[in-house]
């Protein structure tokens, strides 16, 4: 077998793409935890707004933020969390095992996960515009394109990273992951801009990739965006490739002491594989 | 030639989550073990001996605690990425792998995690599910396979990587004769076709290792009692042979006792058919055909005869003073 290693890799990440992306149309179940179930959440902050005769964006950025929360559950519990659903069943040993980087399968998780999560959260985006009537007025799709795709990156980067954690954790794997979930529709500002949670809160908020990533696509899909930024669209661009960068790298480096110190106390596997 | 396993004072400490909690568990101690390749070898031991741990560490999931384990001459501490591309391991009741997804994509996802071009993979899948007798599941979901059914398509898994060293923990735990027999026959085969590679497993079944390995190491409390053949290692214990013999019209049986070697010597009558039934406890069988011509000579002829000689069984139960069933 002669292919180089960047092609093994990638052969890694397709194949372990395939399960996530096979797995959601086998599993018609997860459309509704992933599309129907945040527009429950959605209607509610809608039904506020609306009766406190709030601006109509506003809504508009909760159903965007609705949407967008598919992302969020997609990287915590089928990312981070994922290697200790994986180490459960005994699939975490094999990864492990195998002559390829452990960031490879990361990938094909983040990749499978990020396109099975698109198609609900667009469905979401779609389905939420329709019932509430929201008016999206994109100007600049390159840019729109852009920003998605980095804060994808960043946000599954920020996965990766967890998900060395996870590999050792055991049953406060669960704990950590519903610790993650409330606070971060707050402090992220998925159904409000994230601007008035104050400078501070909004600039610490940051170090989560979707934060900055939200920002921007109310910007870019509203016209009042603008005036609810917290900072502009190419500081944002540069930030997120940052944090893309920062992340990645975090990962590389945590994933290899994880699986270091879990070969040194024997927590890597169950006792029982 | 070097070595395809190799382990000097090789020890595993395993240290308690909180120190207050209970003491640490040793669960391998001082281990020196020497497999070559070419060979099928077995580690035979109660529950708790250290199989587990063993095969971890030789598969790169764990690290010693002190002393050195190399596989394929590469240090398992150190050149652990190199050790991945050369081995595989598959472990008894086994329940990887995503259960929506059907036997032969299973298979095609854990062959592209060690970069197989498809083609390649789905190519040897058919093949080795035609070898398992698995072909007609191939596109059967694996969260509806049966026990035995999983088992063979995570021993395939192990195999289709094509890897020089396989480990295996327990492969044939908890299946009916048929599925043992599938994955034992193949083992012996693939060692057959690819004389340099080598197998090493961990079982719980006497016969099984006495049929299957050409050595056999037993472990009891993280410590090698023994390793060596099957043969040989019946040969170590110092048992006695019982010969059985049904005979008729003897006419004197209380001579028989006196033969060199005889440490015990019984008989009964047997009236109705006119048999006498011998027995001897022999200490070593010299004086076997000694007993067998005195026999004859009385004018008697021999029904049936019978010699128990130690199994690996009386092995095992002597070394680490009890059985395993
Ligand atoms: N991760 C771990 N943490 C603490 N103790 C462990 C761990 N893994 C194994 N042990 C202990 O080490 C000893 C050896 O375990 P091991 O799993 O190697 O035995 P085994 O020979 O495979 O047994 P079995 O036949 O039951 O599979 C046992 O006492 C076990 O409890
Ligand atoms: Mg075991």
């Amino acid at each position: 077998m002669s292919d180089g290693w960047i092609i093994k890799n990638l052969r890694a990440v397709k194949g372990r793409a395939y399960p996530r992306v096979v797995g959601a149309q086998r599993e018609p179940s997860w459309v509704f935890f992933e599309v129907l179930l945040p527009l429950f959440t959605v209607a509610a902050y809608a039904y506020v707004y609306q009766f406190m005769d709030a601006r109509q964006e506003l809504i508009g950025y909760v159903v965007l933020g609705g949407a967008m929360t598919a992302f969020w559950l997609n990287v915590l519990w089928s990312m981070a969390a994922q290697f200790y659903w994986e180490k459960e069943i005994g699939n975490l040993q094999l990864y492990m095992i195998a002559p390829i980087s452990r960031m490879s399968i990361l990938a094909g998780m983040a990749l499978g996960g990020m396109f099975s999560t698109t198609v609900n959260a667009a469905s979401t985006l779609v389905i939420g515009a329709l019932i509430f009537n929201i008016a999206f007025h994109v100007v600049d799709p390159v840019m729109l394109i852009a920003i998605f795709m980095v804060t994808m990156v960043a946000l599954y980067g920020m996965g990766m990273m967890f998900a060395s954690l996870y590999m050792l954790f055991g049953r406060e794997a669960y704990h950590m992951s519903n610790l993650l979930t409330e606070p971060v529709y707050l402090a992220s500002g998925f159904y409000f801009p994230v601007k008035y949670l104050g400078v501070f809160a909004a600039a610490g908020a940051s170090f989560i990739p979707i934060t900055l990533g939200l920002d921007a696509l109310r910007q870019l899909f509203f016209t009042s965006g603008a005036g609810d930024a917290f900072l502009s669209l190419e500081l944002e661009l540069g930030l997120l490739l940052g944090l893309c960068a920062l992340f990645m790298v975090l990962a590389h480096y945590s994933l290899r002491y994880m699986e270091y110190l879990g070969k040194a106390t024997g927590r890597l596997t169950l006792r029982w594989q | 030639m070097e070595a395809a396993v190799e382990t000097k004072s090789l020890s595993r400490v395993f240290e308690p989550k909180k120190k207050k909690e209970g003491k640490s568990v040793t669960a391998l101690d001082s281990v020196d073990l020497r497999i070559e390749g070419g060979e099928l070898f077995g580690l035979l031991g109660p529950n708790g001996a250290g199989k587990t741990t063993l095969l971890k560490i030789l598969s790169t999931l764990l690290l010693p605690t002190s002393g050195k384990a190399y596989v394929a001459g590469l240090d398992v501490e150190s050149q652990f990425s190199a050790i991945r591309q050369k081995i595989n391991m598959v472990s008894g009741g086994e329940i990887s792998g995503y259960g929506l997804l059907t036997v032969k994509e299973n298979l095609w996802m854990f062959s592209q995690f060690y970069g197989i071009k498809s083609k390649v993979a789905l190519q040897r899948i058919d093949e080795m599910l035609k070898d398992f007798g698995l072909s007609e599941k191939k596109d059967a979901k694996v969260r509806t396979l049966s026990t035995g059914e999983r088992q063979k398509m995570n021993v395939i898994r192990g195999f289709i990587t094509d890897p020089d060293i396989i480990f295996l923990d327990e492969p044939t735990l908890g299946l009916d004769v048929n599925a043992s027999r599938v994955i034992r026959s193949y083992m012996i085969d693939w060692l057959k076709d690819h004389p340099t590679k080598t197998v090493v497993l961990t079982t719980h079944y006497m016969v099984e290792a006495d049929e299957l390995c050409d050595r056999i190491a037993i472990i009891d409390n993280g410590r090698i009692l023994a390793c060596d053949t099957p043969e040989r290692l019946k040969k170590m214990v110092k048992m006695n042979t019982t010969l059985s013999m049904d005979v008729t019209r003897l006419k004197d049986a209380a001579v028989l006792g006196s033969f060199s070697g005889v440490e015990n010597f019984t008989f009964t009558e047997d009236g109705d058919k006119g048999l006498t039934r011998l027995r001897f406890v022999m200490r070593d069988e010299s004086g076997v055909s000694d007993i067998i011509s005195a026999v004859l000579s009385q004018g008697s002829r021999i029904e049936s005869l019978q010699k128990t000689e130690p199994t690996l069984e009386d092995v095992f139960i002597k070394m680490v003073g009890k059985g395993l069933e």
